[in-house]
């Protein structure tokens, strides 16, 4: 299609056919604010906050500018006199109802709503005050509230949970001045089939809805003389903690982070890549037997307990191809609680342990059934990064001064296998690395056609001779998709990754919020996928079966992959639920 | 947040479930489904409690929340039966403005249940309704056929104890 033409504040451009008023401001440099716009997922029009004045001929007139398509000729002001006074107007009367108690909100410094109101001058919050609604706070989920008392009807919650993760239980309830964010029959989150994925707290722009915060609990376990505690820290995790320190997408925090969580009173640092590996072992070991002995086929990857939760929610039937391998975060509290415990001459009642993680779902699998190695929970607290985020800041600790710090042995020792496990494909990598050695010697390393941010990869590889199909899925709706297509026996995998967010870990619900305005234009999923991957290459191991913590575990304690011992600490269970 | 859960038993028939089953096979596949099923099941049961949603959701893979959001947010649709008596206040001007809202509110508060719901043992459902043309005799309610004009809140009691 030919291009277009359009004048931006007097300024002339050519775009190409099918940009909207926001994109061709994009690529201007100006960026018009959003509140419910999100690229290809939330394209509603309805908080009015972008509108920009067009001229199209007939005279210049607001419209939406995240929906609204350039024409020839199109003269655009971003900024004008009208336009700010309906942006204000708008900013007033969204104030109008809404729970405003900045100084003590979990968004208070990156809320978008906030910045709009400090950037557009808004000195009169109550100017529209009048009747409001008032909402209880929903805290019936495991890993997350929701307060729609500050919530602002935006909508990307909805079409997060609806259209990526393909759930949808929550939605707009009511109409008019009384419609509110609810689930069905206004049941809580926790009794509906939510999978604690945490996508939408991630997309939303305000304090509406946040993890549950237990970041006070582990401050008074750090103070605890009689408890020794440990943290784990998520492959993922690294990748995403420096933007809470105002550094850009894509920075690598590990060593920081180390010196972060040392200084923070921990007393040992350890790291979720250790039990990547040891998942590794485990799932690879599991995947040649069930190949081997004629076991469930596809085997499916149960590292991601919001994939999990999702399965034993909508594809029950789906159960016996889950990996009973327990997660990496779970792995590493059953090992630290057993095997660390034993070693060191630790009573596993008096270990602490707690896991910094990318994710909210983490904070639903650590209480599951069947996730109790040494008779004691395998993980006390799963933090998200955010979490981790505001414990450093409250703490006074200069985070971006820091020296780079690594982690303390022996559960801090891992390899580039195991830090790829927060980018979608890296999991299938990782297996593959070791299973193909197991099967034939060969060390393999990098396997492009399982990494990239698509939502489903396939791949065939010739390992020993036999050919394994293998596919890669992130974000839920895209598992549903890989699912279908398994159970209509119109796919013959032997192996699949899921991972419930999009992108995998990296993207996870428990990173840190980006504004959505950068998030339409930037991939963050990409961005932050490059640090794992550089990690990986710069390390000199780069095969879980080479992890040196991970064979002495196996030599002392475990005795082999897929042992008796192993299965009944590493491994776990799962059951059916319901959909509501 | 109060629960908008029916708290009347459902007593739907499996002969209006075939029924239901019915209309949502032959209309599935269109698009804008929802709406034409939903006005067809509120036909065959009266209202949309969460019994009839979880058939439409099972059967047409629509998420129950999409369905419930649908339903509150346009006013033909009832999350509750009528009672055995269905009691109507006129909140139309005239009535208004000799105190029907007060009448209105007592007798959420009597029956313990909201405008538009249906008490637990199924007996009485409660609405609000525009001027009925009794404005002589304002304010005005009605139960079923019977008409009761220059209430007070007082009078309450008694109609009610009539239907006990
Ligand atoms: S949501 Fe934003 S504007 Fe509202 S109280 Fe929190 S920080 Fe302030
Ligand atoms: S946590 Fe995930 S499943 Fe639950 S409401 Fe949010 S987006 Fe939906
Ligand atoms: S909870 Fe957040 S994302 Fe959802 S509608 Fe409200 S403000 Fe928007
Ligand atoms: S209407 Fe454009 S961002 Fe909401």
């Amino acid at each position: 299609m030919a291009d277009l033409t359009v004048k931006i504040n007097g300024m002339e451009m050519t775009v190409p056919a099918g940009t909207t008023v926001l994109e061709a401001a994009h690529m201007a440099g100006i960026e018009i604010p959003t509140l419910c716009y999100m690229k290809e997922i939330n394209e509603i029009g309805a908080c009015r906050i972008c509108v920009t004045e067009v001229n199209e001929g007939r005279g210049f007139r607001l419209v939406a500018a995240c929906v609204y398509p350039c024409s020839n000729n199109m003269e655009i002001l971003t900024s004008s006199p009208k336009v700010i006074a309906a942006r204000k107007k708008t900013l007033e009367l969204i104030l109008s109802d809404h729970d405003r108690k900045c100084l003590s909100c979990v968004r208070s410094g990156n809320c978008e709503l906030q910045k709009l109101c400090k950037d557009y001058g808004i000195d009169d919050a109550s100017l529209y005050d009048g009747v409001k609604n008032e909402y209880e706070i929903d805290d019936s989920a495991a890993h997350m509230y929701r307060d729609n008392n500050k919530c602002i009807l935006c909508r990307r919650c909805v079409a997060v949970c609806a259209k990526t993760q393909g759930i949808g239980v929550i939605g707009a309830n009511e109409r008019g001045f009384k419609t509110y964010i609810g689930s069905a029959f206004d049941m809580g989150l926790g009794e509906t089939s939510c999978v604690s994925c945490g996508q939408c707290i991630a997309v939303c722009p305000v304090g509406a809805i946040s993890e549950k915060d237990y970041t006070k609990e582990v401050l008074a376990a750090i103070a605890d003389p009689e408890k020794t505690v440990l943290v784990q820290t998520a492959p993922a995790v690294r990748a995403g903690l420096a933007e809470c320190f105002g550094n850009p997408i894509g920075t690598n925090a590990e060593g920081r982070m180390a010196a972060a969580l040392r200084r923070l009173g921990f007393d040992k640092v350890f790291d979720t890549d250790f039990s990547a590996d040891l998942t590794i072992m485990e799932e690879a070991t599991e995947f040649l037997d069930r190949v081997q002995n004629g076991g469930v086929l596809p085997m499916i990857t149960s590292c991601s307990p919001g994939w999990i939760k999702f399965c034993e929610h909508y594809y029950p039937e789906m159960i016996p191809h889950l990996s009973t391998c327990k997660s990496p975060q779970q792995m590493f509290g059953a090992t630290a609680k057993t095997y660390y415990a034993e070693k060191m001459g630790i009573d596993p009642k008096n270990i602490v342990m707690v896991s910094i993680m990318p994710c909210t779902a983490k904070k639903f699998e650590i209480g599951r059934p069947d996730q109790s190695a040494a008779g004691v929970p395998d993980v006390d607290f799963a933090l998200t990064t955010r979490e981790l985020g505001r414990m450093i800041e409250r703490a006074g600790i200069n985070f971006n001064a820091l020296p780079e710090e690594k982690f303390d042995d022996p559960l801090g020792l891992s390899t580039g296998a195991g830090v790829i496990f927060g980018a979608t494909g890296g999991v299938m990598e990782a297996a593959l690395r070791t299973a193909v050695y197991t099967l034939t010697g060969n060390e393999v390393t990098d396997l492009p056609e399982v990494r990239g941010t698509e939502g489903i990869k396939e791949a065939t590889y010739n390992v020993g001779g036999m050919d394994v199909k293998v596919c890669v899925a992130s974000g839920l709706s895209n598992a549903r998709e890989v699912l279908e297509k398994v159970k209509r026996g119109e796919a013959d995998y032997q192996f699949i990754e899921i991972m419930a967010c999009p992108g995998g870990c990296v993207n996870g619900g428990g990173q840190p919020q980006v504004p959505m305005g950068v998030r339409n234009f930037v991939d963050i999923r990409a961005e932050r996928a490059k640090v794992l991957y550089n990690l990986d290459k710069s390390m000199p191991l780069r095969q879980s079966h080479h992890n040196p913590a991970v064979k002495a575990l196996y030599d002392e304690y475990l005795e082999k992959p897929g042992s008796h011992k192993a299965h009944e600490i590493l491994h776990t269970s799962y059951v059916k639920r319901s959909v509501n | 947040m109060n629960s908008a859960k029916s708290t009347v038993p459902f007593k739907g028939t499996p002969e209006q479930e075939a029924e239901l089953l019915r209309v949502i096979e032959e209309k599935k596949s269109d698009k804008g489904a929802l709406m034409p099923i939903l006005q067809k099941a509120q036909e065959i049961y009266g209202y949309l409690p969460i019994e009839v949603q979880k058939i439409i959701s099972d059967n047409t893979g629509i998420p129950l929340e999409k369905i419930y959001g649908v339903v509150t947010f346009y006013a033909q649709f009832s999350l509750y039966p009528k009672g055995e008596y269905t009691i109507s206040v006129c909140l139309g001007t005239a009535c208004y403005v000799k105190g029907s809202g007060d009448i209105y509110d007592k007798l959420q508060e009597k029956l313990g249940i909201g405008g538009g719901e249906c008490t637990p043992d199924g007996k009485f459902s409660l609405d609000a309704c525009r001027c009925i043309g009794a404005c002589g005799l304002a304010p005005v309610m009605t139960v079923n056929e019977d008409v009761y004009g220059r209430l007070t809140v007082d009078d309450i009691d008694t109609i009610l104890a009539k239907y006990a």
